[in-house]
This record gives C-alpha cells, sequence and structure tokens, in this order.
C-alpha cells in the first residue's frame, strides 16, 4: 500500500503533461476545452501528432506501434490527454478494430490495416446497432451471403458514429442465418464506405448536431479476404472489443475539467449581489461531485493496478457506470450555473452570452448518450448482478 | 500509488478473521456478547491482545507492535465484517492514539502497555449534550488548584464509559481545549452506562470536582491533536462500515438466491437484481476512498480533508447498502433474530459518532474554491 506514484511514474506522469501541452496545436485543445465541435480535419491533425511521438496506441502489440507500458501509465496517459484537452486518439481505430485486428486479423490485415489505422490515414467506423438490435446486439439482421469470392451484404446499421468521416467500417454481419445460438452465426467483415451499394444518412441530434448516422447496404460486395478471423466467429471479436471499449470510458481528467471550469464561471455570476460561487447549496454540490469523482478515480486506479493479463477487473463495471453518471452531472451543473444563459444556444459570437453558456446546455443534452452507448447503464448492472454478484 | 497488501498484511487478516470467526461464527453468539454488560466479549478482548492486536499501532518501546495505520485497517474491517463488539476503534485507535499522540513518556508506557496487554481499557470522553463533532470541549471545565487539576460537568453520550478503566477526557481551560487522564475509581466520578442501539454501550459520565491529570506536558491548546486524533478514527471507522456493508451485500445477494416467492428465487427479479447492483457499486467507492484515506494517514499528509472525503462517501454508502439491505430481504430484515439488521443499525451508530456524511460536505464546501481540481497522489 503506497499512497504516491513512483518516482518513475512521477517523471512518467510529468512527460506526458509537457507533451500534451506543447505538442498539440493549441487552437484544437481550447475546441476540445469549449465543448465546441471538433472537425475531422483537427481530429486528424491530433492524432497523427500523437503517432508520431508513439502516443497514439500505446496499447497495441510493440511491433505494431504499442508501448510496453503499465496498466498505471497507461491510465495516467489517457488522463493527462483527457486533462489537457487533447482529442483522444480514434477510439473506432485504436481500441475497437485495430486491437482486433492485431488479435486475430492475418498478417496481410495486420500490414494492410494497421500502420493506417494507427495514423488515422484510415478512419473506421462501426457497424453494429441495428434498428431492432440494440443493446440486444446478437439479434442483428444485416446479412452477408457467399457469392464466389466475394459476400453480398445486405440491411441496415444505425448509430454509426462520426460515420461522415468515414472511410472504411467494420460491420458485424449475419452468415449462419440457421445457426443453433444466434451469436453463433455472426461474422465480421471490413469494407470501404464507398463500396457501391452504401448509403450513409445522418441522424440530427437534440443538440442541432451530426454525429451518428444509419448506414444502409444493397447488395454491397466485399472481397472475402476482408472477412477478419473465422467465419461465424464474430460475436467472439464483437465481445473482445467492446470489453477494451469499457476500458477509459470512465473520462474522469473530462468530468475534472468540467468540474473546474464550474467554479471559476461560478465567480462571475452575481447573485443578489454576491458571486454564484460563495452560495452554500452550489458549494455543497460541486463538493459532493468532486468527491464522488475523486472515489471514482480512486477505483479507477484500483481495477488498473488489478486488470493484469488483460482481462478487465469485474469493478470496471462500476468505472462505466459512474463514470457516464457524473460526466452527465457535471454537464446539469454548468447548465444550472448558466441560469438563463443556458437557453442561448446558437446565439453566435455577436451574442454577449458567453461560449461555454451557449454550448451549456446542447452539450447537457448530448451527454445524455454516456448512459446508453458503451453499453447501457442498465447492462453494466446486470453484469454487475450476474457476473459479480451471482444473482 | 499501489493498493495491494503485502504477505504479512494478509496474514494479520487471516489470523484476525479466523479469530473473530471463532467467536462471532453466527449471530446468535453476538447476540449473547452484547446482551450482558460490558456489551463485549471480555474472552475475545483477552484473545485480540495476546495476539498483540491491542498494541497494534503503539511504538514498541510503549509496548506496542509498532504497525501502521494499514495494519489497523485491516483488523477494523475484520471487526466490521462481523460485527465483532469489541472496541477496538475506540479504545485502540481514539482513546489509545490520543495518549500515544499527546501523553508524556511515563503515560505512554503505562498506558498503552496496559491497553496492549488487555488489562486497561481506555475511553474518550468528549462528547456533550448539545454539541457534535468537534474538536474543542463546550462546558466541563477543568481548573487548577496549587498544582492540582479537577474537572467540573458531563460528558455524554460516552461511548464504553462505564466499562473504561480510564477516561481521556476534554475540558476547556480558559479559551483552550485540554486533555485529562481520570481513573474509574476517581472520586468525584460517576459514571451510569446504558445500552446503544447496535449493542455497544454507552454512558453519562459526570464529573464534580474530579481530581484530573493533564495528559502530556503541554500547556497550549491541544485543539488540533484532538481533530487530527478524530480524523484517524474516522477513518478506522470507515474500515470497520466496509467490513460490515460488504457482509450486509453478500448476505442480501445470498438472500436473493435463496428466498423464493411465486414460484421463483428472488434473483429472477430485476427490480431487486438491479438495486443489488447500486449497492455493490457504492461499496467499491467506499472502499476506495477509504483506503486512500488510510494511506494519507500513513503518509502523515492532511488526515482531516482526507477523513472528510472519506466520511462523506462512506456515510452515503453506508446509508444506502444498510436500508437497501433490509429492503430486500423484507421483514425478515427487521428482526432481531436474523442478522442483516443488525449491521444496518451499527452502520447508523458508525456513522453519527465521529460526524456524519452532511457534516463532513459542509466542511468539504467551505474551502471548495480554494483548489481547482482534487488530486488524491498529491
Amino acid at each position: 500500500m503506497r499512497l504516491h506514484l513512483s518516482a518513475d511514474d512521477q517523471a512518467f506522469r510529468d512527460e506526458m503533461r509537457t507533451f500534451f501541452a506543447t505538442g498539440v496545436p493549441q487552437s484544437i485543445r481550447d475546441a476540445v476545452a469549449a465543448h465546441r465541435e471538433v472537425t475531422k480535419e483537427q481530429f486528424v491533425q491530433a492524432q497523427q501528432a500523437l503517432n508520431a511521438a508513439g502516443l497514439a496506441v500505446p496499447h497495441w502489440p510493440v511491433e505494431w506501434g504499442g508501448k510496453d507500458w503499465t496498466p498505471l501509465q497507461r491510465h495516467i496517459w489517457r488522463e493527462e490527454m483527457q486533462l489537457a484537452g487533447v482529442p483522444e486518439p480514434l477510439a473506432f481505430n485504436t481500441s475497437m478494430i485495430g486491437p482486433v485486428i492485431a488479435t486475430f486479423g492475418s498478417q496481410e490485415q495486420k500490414e494492410r490495416f494497421l500502420p493506417a489505422t494507427a495514423n488515422l490515414d484510415i478512419w473506421w467506423c462501426q457497424g453494429f446497432s441495428e434498428p431492432d438490435a440494440g443493446s440486444d446486439l446478437a439479434s442483428l439482421r444485416t446479412t452477408a451471403v457467399r457469392d464466389g469470392d466475394d459476400w453480398v451484404v445486405n440491411g441496415q446499421k444505425t448509430w454509426t458514429t462520426l460515420g461522415q468521416h468515414a472511410d472504411w467500417i467494420f460491420c458485424l454481419v449475419r452468415t449462419d442465418p440457421t445457426a443453433a445460438k444466434r451469436q453463433r452465426g455472426i461474422s465480421l467483415l471490413l469494407f470501404p464506405m464507398d463500396t457501391p451499394g452504401v448509403t450513409l444518412r445522418p441522424i440530427e441530434l437534440l443538440d442541432g448536431g451530426f454525429e451518428v448516422n444509419e448506414v444502409f447496404f444493397e447488395d454491397v460486395r466485399v472481397p472475402s479476404e476482408n472477412l477478419v478471423g473465422e467465419e461465424n466467429h464474430g460475436w467472439d471479436y464483437a465481445k473482445f472489443l467492446l470489453g477494451n471499449e469499457r476500458v477509459g470510458i470512465a473520462r474522469i481528467g473530462s468530468t475534472k475539467r468540467m468540474l473546474a471550469d464550474a467554479k471559476a464561471h461560478a465567480r462571475d455570476i452575481t447573485v443578489d449581489g454576491a458571486p454564484l460561487a460563495e452560495d452554500p447549496y452550489l458549494r455543497a454540490r460541486i463538493a459532493e461531485l468532486e468527491n464522488e469523482l475523486l472515489a471514482l478515480e480512486l477505483t479507477a486506479l484500483r481495477v488498473v493496478a488489478n486488470s493484469a493479463g488483460g482481462r478487465p477487473h469485474p469493478a470496471s463495471s462500476v468505472l462505466k457506470l459512474r463514470g457516464s453518471e457524473l460526466q452527465q452531472a457535471a454537464t446539469e451543473l454548468l447548465v444550472d450555473i448558466a441560469g438563463p444563459m443556458s437557453v442561448a444556444s446558437f446565439a453566435g459570437a455577436d451574442s454577449d452570452v458567453p461560449e461555454w453558456a451557449q454550448v451549456a446546455t446542447p452539450n447537457y443534452l448530448n451527454y445524455r448518450k454516456v448512459s446508453i452507448y458503451g453499453g447501457s447503464n442498465e447492462v453494466q448492472r446486470t453484469i454487475i448482478a450476474g457476473s459479480i454478484l451471482g444473482l | 500509488m499501489d493498493f495491494s497488501y503485502d504477505d504479512e498484511q494478509n496474514g494479520l487478516r487471516e489470523a484476525v478473521s479466523a479469530l473473530l470467526a471463532r467467536a462471532y461464527a453466527d449471530s446468535e453468539q453476538r447476540r449473547k456478547a452484547v446482551a450482558a454488560d460490558p456489551g463485549f466479549d471480555e474472552k475475545t478482548w483477552g484473545r485480540l491482545a495476546e495476539m498483540g492486536v491491542l498494541g497494534l499501532p503503539f511504538a514498541e518501546a510503549d509496548g506496542g507492535m509498532g504497525a501502521g495505520p494499514v495494519e489497523v485497517s485491516i483488523v477494523a474491517e475484520e471487526i466490521g465484517r462481523v460485527l465483532a463488539p469489541e472496541p477496538f476503534v475506540e479504545a485502540v485507535v481514539l482513546a489509545g492514539g490520543l495518549v500515544a499522540e499527546l501523553g508524556t513518556d511515563a503515560q505512554r508506557s503505562e498506558v498503552l502497555g496496559a491497553l496492549a496487554e488487555g488489562t486497561l481499557v481506555p475511553a474518550f470522553a468528549h462528547t456533550e449534550i448539545g454539541s457534535r463533532w468537534g474538536a474543542s470541549a463546550r462546558t466541563v471545565t477543568a481548573t487548577e488548584d496549587g498544582g492540582s487539576w479537577r474537572l467540573t460537568g458531563v460528558k455524554e453520550p460516552v461511548p464504553h464509559g462505564a466499562r473504561a478503566d480510564l477516561l481521556v477526557v476534554s475540558a476547556v481551560v480558559g479559551d483552550a481545549t485540554r486533555l485529562f487522564l481520570v481513573p474509574a475509581d476517581a472520586e468525584g466520578l460517576a459514571r451510569s452506562g446504558y445500552r446503544n442501539h447496535d449493542g455497544t454501550r454507552s454512558a453519562k459520565v459526570e464529573f464534580t470536582g474530579t481530581p484530573a491529570q493533564p495528559l502530556g506536558d503541554a500547556t497550549g491548546d491541544q485543539t488540533a491533536a484532538v481533530d487530527r486524533a478524530l480524523a484517524r478514527a474516522r477513518v478506522a471507522y470507515g474500515h470497520e462500515a466496509l467490513g460490515a456493508m460488504e457482509t450486509a451485500l453478500t448476505t442480501t445477494a445470498e438472500y436473493l438466491r435463496a428466498r423464493k416467492q411465486f414460484g421463483v428465487p428472488l434473483s429472477k427479479f430485476q427490480a431487486l437484481t438491479f438495486r443489488a447492483a447500486d449497492m455493490y457499486v457504492s461499496l467499491e467507492l467506499a472502499r476506495s476512498t477509504v483506503m486512500w484515506a488510510t494511506l494519507v494517514v500513513d503518509n502523515d499528509g492532511d488526515v482531516v480533508t482526507a477523513a472528510d472525503r472519506m466520511r462523506l462517501q462512506t456515510s452515503r454508502a453506508s446509508r444506502h447498502i444498510g436500508k437497501e439491505a433490509i429492503q430486500l430481504h423484507g421483514g425478515i430484515g427487521v428482526t432481531a433474530e436474523y442478522k442483516v439488521g443488525h449491521y444496518t443499525s451499527r452502520l447508523t451508530a458508525i456513522d453519527h459518532l465521529l460526524g456524519d456524511g452532511d457534516w463532513a460536505l459542509a466542511r468539504l464546501a467551505a474551502t471548495v474554491d480554494q483548489h481547482e481540481t482534487v488530486d488524491p497522489t498529491a
């Protein structure tokens, strides 16, 4: 039992802090901190800066650009990145399909995709959810039928995040509709988004933004060498991928940033002649959120320390569940501090309403998503009740 | 940062756990122990002394084992796990801790040596009616007359105050709070003990010109030392609560698997299993915070703030888990015969003995603008 970071980890943290503050353009970090929309070019620029420094895919195998870091170092890397407002490497590339290809892909697939995936030369999107397959992913109905050397894909995906920027999609398809267990008849295919027969339709969200899409497939021909791993084993790869998705999903550094911003904004607002920051109820609310975030951060540190061997600690579901709740609570706090200004969402640069107050409510509405994606919080409770409590 | 226990610490846990498992193998043994005064089992207390547990945090020169707060936390957790009524936190961590921090060489070796041997149970007489959870005394006063000190006033409730062989008493001296030692047989000392809702004992302790010996050489204010000692005891209580919460949750999960209604086990009802899952979330978040607070104590960091943070998290968690454990059991959870409700009772007592969650929150809120973010490794 030891409180402080070791000297090595302390030095590591300083190194990360320095790089994130100097190696990624300030304009991009400001956009993230202000909750402005980050453009595709900014995402690519940031990830390529990280990749050039060897910091885009530290959790990959070393031969493909990974670092032999401890779980604690990975945690520090991620949290420092969030605290500095650096856009994280695109999760679809670095946390999802990259590790799947590195683990289950052919040598040819590894050579073809991994370097470009790490450098965001290929932008991947995720073809998992369907209109009738959300939390119950195994009920997906998009089919792929073998025709000569090709697979022919028909069906529809939805909630495809940032699909509008994507060059390629990794897509779960049903290849054996007769399999005894529905999980057994699923395969994982890779194909370009500009393949004939692929149509993308953006979905406008509550905040007025476009970040998710529907994707339709009509007789899309995919060469057989684009199958990942074995036919009808796609469910195993999906589970592997979703396990990685939960790591880092707590976004503690990002919530810390929001609470610090909330305190600063509360100093600039006056209520009955006194700064809002001196309101005892608001102070208590912020203090309680800070304390809950501390408990979560300490839990994350405990979990990373015990996740050796590649298997996630059972308490990682706590990180997703509580992490999403605290992200949402922080966005809600910012709306409440903005008060009457919080309605002026699209007032623009000519308005006197500060930018943070303009984006507060759209952000709050947008963040309803965090307790839904990555395995909804109800799925996490099911996991805790089942695999931890044996219920 | 490292949250793992070493082999020696794991060994200590096994040994204490085995001792307490023999003493309190079922909840009937605990009920028997708390039915009669002093509200705990003197034999078990003696066995804890033989194992060295009662001298754990004290210097070897004072008759202790020279272990640290991590070892203390392990014992407290095992106490809480089986709801052992022995006053480990009250006598060893709090009253003993005050003597260890403030006592003269002679006081330390006399009191702590006997405490470690199990022949002397000290208690901290601090709470007064109408005040709460501060580090200062308010109504009990100490006056000096020709080099000897006398105490006047009432302390209540004093945990284990009737059983205690020695009272560590806080008293007002001018503007300061200072501590005094009063043996059980002092003249002008009246004690009347009673039972608390959780089966432990407290007492009304009345001083009428009672002779008392100042604790330590200091002539100044000892409030800050009391604040730190209370903080360390809160952290130890946090571990006792952690052990109790863990048992409350596992007991509840077992019950949901075993109990059938509508022809199926209760574990088939998602309305119940989701609530059990939320109890687990509360438990794990509290565990992280309590372990961290112990590391802050171990590091001699800002123990008062760390204890407040731990107290807030543990208070919220213990209320959540305590109440849900009973509700998920149904009526049997409210009976004295079944164990789970006693856990809720003890958790409620711990929550109010040295400061509850809202009290800790108010203290944290007062300083919330003095830092930008909270760094647990600072």
